[in-house]
């Protein structure tokens, strides 16, 4: 909201200057976003008087002006054909910027005569389109001055921002009044104005609302003025308005509009002669509609309070007026609206329409319920010295509703929220200059809360205020008491392992993204799809509106950016949610990543070699591991979802849980999300990895170290194609549990010497003894049982 | 059996003429080998008178060990020498670029999460979680934002289809209501904070769909905004790693706190460039207070009893003012050269003992 200084001070008797009022008005929670100073802003142009001006030798349309700045005398080269010996006009000394332009004014020479200045237009200063000639100052204004203090322009505007809470703070005497609560100054008496009416209002007004609808409306006063004139509103009025951004349309609008910014009271006048019969206030038709005073015409709903006449809607309660019984110049009798409006239908018209007015804005956030007919009464006050004319008595139509709430501070309470010791008295003055009404009991102070601050609900928005008003600077810093001389980890163990897996991911040369938890319900589909609950309602854009059921596509999509950038070849990986459903279980934890284009490059060493299933297989494995799965015993099965390559892709599965997937991502989804292949992934799904179970401690196994040399033997077995490496390793291991410690595929051989439809498993087998060296006829007899359960497992034999 | 002088001069000139290995084999053959000459001598002692036979035996034995002798140092000398040919030949390009390692980064975001987890684990803060996808009670009715309140419009919601109750869920537009959920599980004290996924419908320069949020909420009998300030006041200079970066306390307005507060930080605007620390502006930077009494009897804790504060701030936001990363778009495209410059390497693990950030 934006304020002037000159208007502030209409309800604050205050010395201080311009920084302090906006540093405390920031410090009471009235943030001040922006200062506009025209005073400081122009103060390099100041009142010079012209000594002479003659006709420039060389040019017939310019003058060669000789300017008393006050200190010295400058020559200036002027064009304007106002500028003339004896005037005063607006100085801009060489140096100086000018406004309009941006430019900076140079001292040079106009056609051989030197010009070291200007003499400045209402146009080039910013002030207004007229560039007809330059600005002509008052005689008497005091030469080498500023001249901004001259014409008026030296009102400070400031922008406010007014948090919701602060209806009342919607008006400037609101402002002022918090300000006098802080010290700045004292809030000026402003005696209620009673303007006698002289004849009953020839217009009535009516409600014509259902009883549980009531409250949509529940005070209506009007007041009926005729033999107005309506004209331009004189001057002063004028120039508040535009310096807070409003336009001026005519006396009887900017009155209005002036109730609404000083005290927060929006006010509607109707040409009466366009209203047909009575006011009735009553609930919107559907299928009614208002021309507005915006020129825009909306369609009225049911749940919108109608403002009617005997013809139709003329208005909407809260909101906005209609054009056909808005006051025009030739207006003459008006009817003056000042009512209540419930906040959130008036909220909710307003959204529905997409309709913001200052009217909507205070009653949406609360319009002080006893200011009805005070504001009636000083807008007519206003109407009839501005306008002329002759009053009715005012139509009262509802009642105020009940708004008196008192609530108990107790003396201790400032210090126990709020942390700072404020004595009670000093308590009371702050509530008391805010306007409440305070009583002292034996230990607290009975607070009668003001009509106008509907905010405050009880004893916590009491010490809010007392904090507020004294200076949350004033309370002392206090350090949270430490309940542990030795900090506690703040992670579970389950938190903790997921930043494990993450700095595994990257320690293994991938780049962590984090990506939307939404995406293109297409592409969603390539990845099993959401189900209508997944799907948002309203969103961003038409690409992002399901709740993703995979991280893969995201960072697929990104590595299809990466590669039109020139970066084919990347690791991506993110751990964040996938969504099964819309339930909180449903919302899965996964650490997924992908890799694309080559996963060796090209290098003097050796070849380039692309990415394969079994790089994402190394990265699942690897994420598993940081999170405590017991990788070894995991299980490898083939039923890895549609959007993996359907020959290239697995499940990690602890039992029958399934812990990861990886592969190739299918060729057809890569194809269809427009990227290049190949691209390799996996998800790991993190919740479903069991946590370690902690035994109490954190000693490790005892260690026992054999003194015997392990021995190493190698076999080649043929296998049918179908068996899989796991299954061939599964029955070496059951073959020796004791001697064994570690079994190693080192080749898989198909062509020449291996039979088609067969490959060669080449594994490396290492065996242990524990206690006493194994001789040839032990290692062979371990070597012979592993032979027997591959060959029993797998049906595969020795190699010969 | 004077004559063995110039076999020896012979002899030793051929170990020390012996170019190469195999040369000098030749003439370990040729002096001692079975059929050397060395060795039919020693075979005709046997023909000799028993004086005569010790004297030659004698002076031949000496012969063979000199030769012997000579022979092994010629070796270990020719064998040096190859050594050093060979190496000399097996010189390598040490210039060139050894194998390539990949080296990965973790993602801001991550990084600025880790940081202010370590600095809110000491002040005795554990870390909470909840579901993206919520229910209007905790995202709003229970935060004291009944369905018609302003602040609700103003959070821009996310809302999934009507449920057959005619309920809605929403995505949270906050990480506020894990506030309630814990406060319905756990009893005070409650030191949590949340950092978490967040969602608003709004996207331009400064606003992104999702960002991330942390909330932190304390629960106890006797802490007030003495404590609220102290709380902030160090992490705001412990996260910003400046021991007297100025910190200030506004009045403000949220409808899950009272009083409220807004948290501005320090900073200086000169020549355009922002820096966090002394100077003539300030940043704001978070939001927080003390519980409101309706928050806490919403989450079925009695605010007669207990009292607490309350915060929330945004994870790119401080991240963006730390690391000065210009643009909060730029952190969710997954754009590899972006990642690259502002991730961090995954041994810089934050921790208060060895410092937070390098």
């Amino acid at each position: 909201m934006k304020i002037t200084l000159s208007w502030l001070k209409d309800h604050l008797e205050t010395e201080a200057d311009l920084a302090t009022i906006a540093h405390r008005l920031t410090m009471l929670g009235h943030e001040v976003d922006a200062i506009d100073d025209p005073a400081a802003r122009l103060s390099s142009f100041i009142v010079g008087h012209v000594v002479s001006a003659v006709q420039h030798p060389n040019a017939d349309r310019l003058r060669v002006c000789v300017v008393d700045t006050g200190g010295d005398r400058v020559q200036v080269v002027c064009g304007a054909p106002n500028a003339r010996a004896g005037m005063k006009g607006v100085f801009a000394r060489a140096g100086t910027v000018i406004p309009r332009t941006g430019l900076l004014l140079k001292a040079g020479a106009i056609r051989g005569e030197a010009s070291n200045g200007m003499l400045c237009s209402a146009y080039e200063m910013g002030l207004s389109d007229d560039h007809e000639g330059i600005i002509d100052l008052p005689t008497d204004a005091p030469v080498g001055q500023p001249f901004a203090p001259v014409m008026g322009l030296d009102d400070p505007v400031l922008d406010i921002k007014i948090t919701p809470n602060r209806a009342d703070c919607l008006g400037i005497r609101g402002i002022a009044r918090d300000l006098a609560a802080a010290g700045v100054g004292r809030l000026k008496a402003r005696p209620p104005v009673t303007v006698p009416g002289g004849f009953a209002s020839p217009v009535g007004v009516r409600f014509d609302l259902p009883g549980e609808l009531a409250a949509a409306c529940p005070l209506y006063a009007g007041r009926y003025i005729r033999g107005v004139r309506n004209g331009p509103s004189p001057a002063w009025l004028q120039k508040r308005l535009l310096a807070v951004g409003l336009r001026p349309i005519s006396a009887l609008v900017d009155i209005t509009n002036f109730f609404t910014l000083d005290i927060a009271r929006p006010l509607h006048v109707f040409d009466a002669d366009a209203v047909a019969g009575d006011i009735v206030v009553r609930m919107c038709v559907p299928g009614e509609s208002l021309e507005a005073l915006n020129g825009k015409a909306y369609e009225l709903e049911g749940e919108m309070t109608a403002i009617a006449d005997g013809d139709g809607v003329v208005g909407l309660g809260g909101v906005i007026g209609g054009q056909g019984t808005g006051c025009t110049e030739e207006t003459v009798n008006v009817f003056v609206e000042s009512a209540l409006f419930d906040p959130i239908r008036t909220a909710a018209t307003g959204r529905r329409l997409g309709l913001q007015t200052d009217a909507r804005y205070r009653f949406e956030r609360g319009v002080d319920p006893a200011s009805a007919v005070a504001g009636i009464e000083a807008a007519t006050r206003m109407i009839l010295d501005l306008c002329g004319g002759e009053a009715s008595e005012v139509v009262v139509t509802g009642a105020e509703p009940a708004h008196a709430r008192t609530f108990v501070l107790r003396d201790s309470r400032v210090a126990t929220l709020g942390g700072l010791p404020v004595p009670p008295e000093e308590s009371r003055r702050i509530l008391e200059t805010l306007g409440a009404t305070v009583r002292r009991s034996a230990d607290a102070l009975e607070v009668d809360v003001p009509s106008w601050r509907p905010d405050i609900e009880g004893e916590a928005d009491l010490v809010e205020e007392v904090l507020r008003v004294h200076g949350y600077d004033a309370i002392p810093v206090v350090p949270l008491p430490r309940e542990h001389a030795v900090t506690r980890p703040a992670l579970t163990p389950a938190q903790r392992r997921v930043g494990h897996a993450r700095r595994a991911l990257a320690g293994r040369g991938m780049v962590e993204a984090v990506t939307f938890s939404f995406m293109p319900g297409g592409d969603a589909a390539l990845f099993g799809g959401v189900g209508e609950a997944l799907r948002l309602v309203n969103p961003i854009s038409a690409d992002l509106d399901v709740m993703r059921p995979s991280v893969l596509p995201n960072l697929i999509a990104a590595a299809g950016r990466n590669a039109d950038r020139g970066f084919p070849d990347g690791a991506l990986f993110e751990i964040g949610a996938h969504y099964a459903d819309d339930t909180p279980e449903g919302q899965v934890l996964v650490a997924a990543g992908i890799r694309s284009g080559t996963a060796v490059e090209r290098h003097w060493t050796g070849p380039a070699r692309p990415v394969d299933a079994y790089d994402a297989k190394g990265d699942a494995l690897a994420a598993l591991s940081a999170l405590g799965a017991p990788v070894d015993n995991l299980q490898t099965s083939l039923d890895a979802p549609g959007w993996y390559h359907p020959g290239r892709s697995g499940v990690l599965r602890l039992g029958p849980i399934a812990v990861a997937r990886f592969g190739e991502l299918h060729p057809a989804v890569l194809q269809a999300m427009g990227v290049k292949g190949p691209v390799v992934g996996f998800e790991v799904m993190i919740d479903a990895v069991p946590l370690p179970r902690g035994k109490g401690g954190h000693a490790r196994p005892a260690l026992t170290l054999s003194p015997f040399q392990p021995v190493g033997r190698d076999f080649a077995f043929l296998v049918d194609e179908a068996v899989s490496a796991e299954a061939v390793l599964r029955a070496v291991r059951a073959a020796e549990r004791k001697l064994l410690a570690g079994v190693r595929i080192f080749d898989v051989y198909r062509g020449p010497g291996v039979p088609e439809g067969r490959k060669s498993v080449a594994v490396e087998v290492v065996l242990q003894p524990v206690g006493a060296t194994l001789t040839e006829e032990e290692i062979d007899a371990v070597a012979a049982r592993i032979v027997a359960q591959v060959a029993k497992a797998t049906g595969g034999v020795l190699r010969g | 059996m004077t004559d063995l002088e110039p076999l020896r001069d012979r002899l030793m000139a051929a170990v020390a003429e012996a170019a190469d290995l195999d040369q000098l084999e030749a003439v370990r053959l040729q002096s001692l080998g079975r059929k050397g000459e060395i060795t039919e001598r020693m075979k005709t002692l046997g023909g000799l008178a028993p004086d005569a036979r010790r004297a030659a035996g004698q002076q031949l034995n000496e012969l063979k060990d000199a030769v012997a002798e000579a022979l092994e140092a010629r070796r270990a000398a020719l064998q040096a020498d190859a050594l050093d040919r060979r190496l000399a030949a097996d010189r390598i390009d040490v210039t060139l670029p050894p194998r390539p390692a990949a080296e990965g980064r973790i993602h801001p975001i991550s990084q600025t999460i880790d940081e202010l987890t370590a600095i809110f684990a000491d002040m005795g803060f554990t870390v909470a979680e909840g579901p993206h996808i919520e229910e209007d009670f905790y995202n709003f009715t229970a935060l004291n934002i009944p369905p018609e309140h302003p602040a609700r419009q103003e959070h821009d919601t996310f809302y999934l289809p009507p449920r057959a109750d005619g309920t809605r869920l929403v995505l949270r537009t906050h990480t506020s209501p894990v506030q309630i959920r814990t406060m319905m599980r756990d009893k005070p004290p409650i030191r949590i904070i949340v950092p978490g996924r967040t969602f608003r419908s709004d996207h331009d320069a400064t606003h992104s769909p999702m960002f991330h949020q942390v909330e932190g909420l304390v629960v106890d009998r006797t802490s007030h905004m003495g404590h609220l300030k102290g709380c902030l006041i160090e992490f705001c200079r412990a996260f910003f790693d400046i021991d007297d970066l100025p910190v200030r306390f506004r009045p403000s307005y949220f409808p899950f706190t009272e009083p409220s507060a807004e948290v501005d930080i320090g900073c200086s605007r000169q020549g355009g460039q922002l820096r966090i620390g002394h100077g003539a502006d300030w940043l704001e930077i978070l939001g927080c207070g003390m519980v409101h009494p309706k928050v806490l009897a919403n989450a079925g804790v009695d605010p007669g009893e207990y009292q607490g504060f309350a915060f929330g701030m945004g994870i790119e936001r401080i991240a963006m003012l730390k690391y000065g990363i210009p643009d909060l778009r730029t952190f969710y495209e997954s754009d590899l050269r972006w990642l690259r410059h502002y991730g961090f390497v995954p041994l810089d693990v934050p921790t208060l003992s060895g410092g937070l950030s390098r």
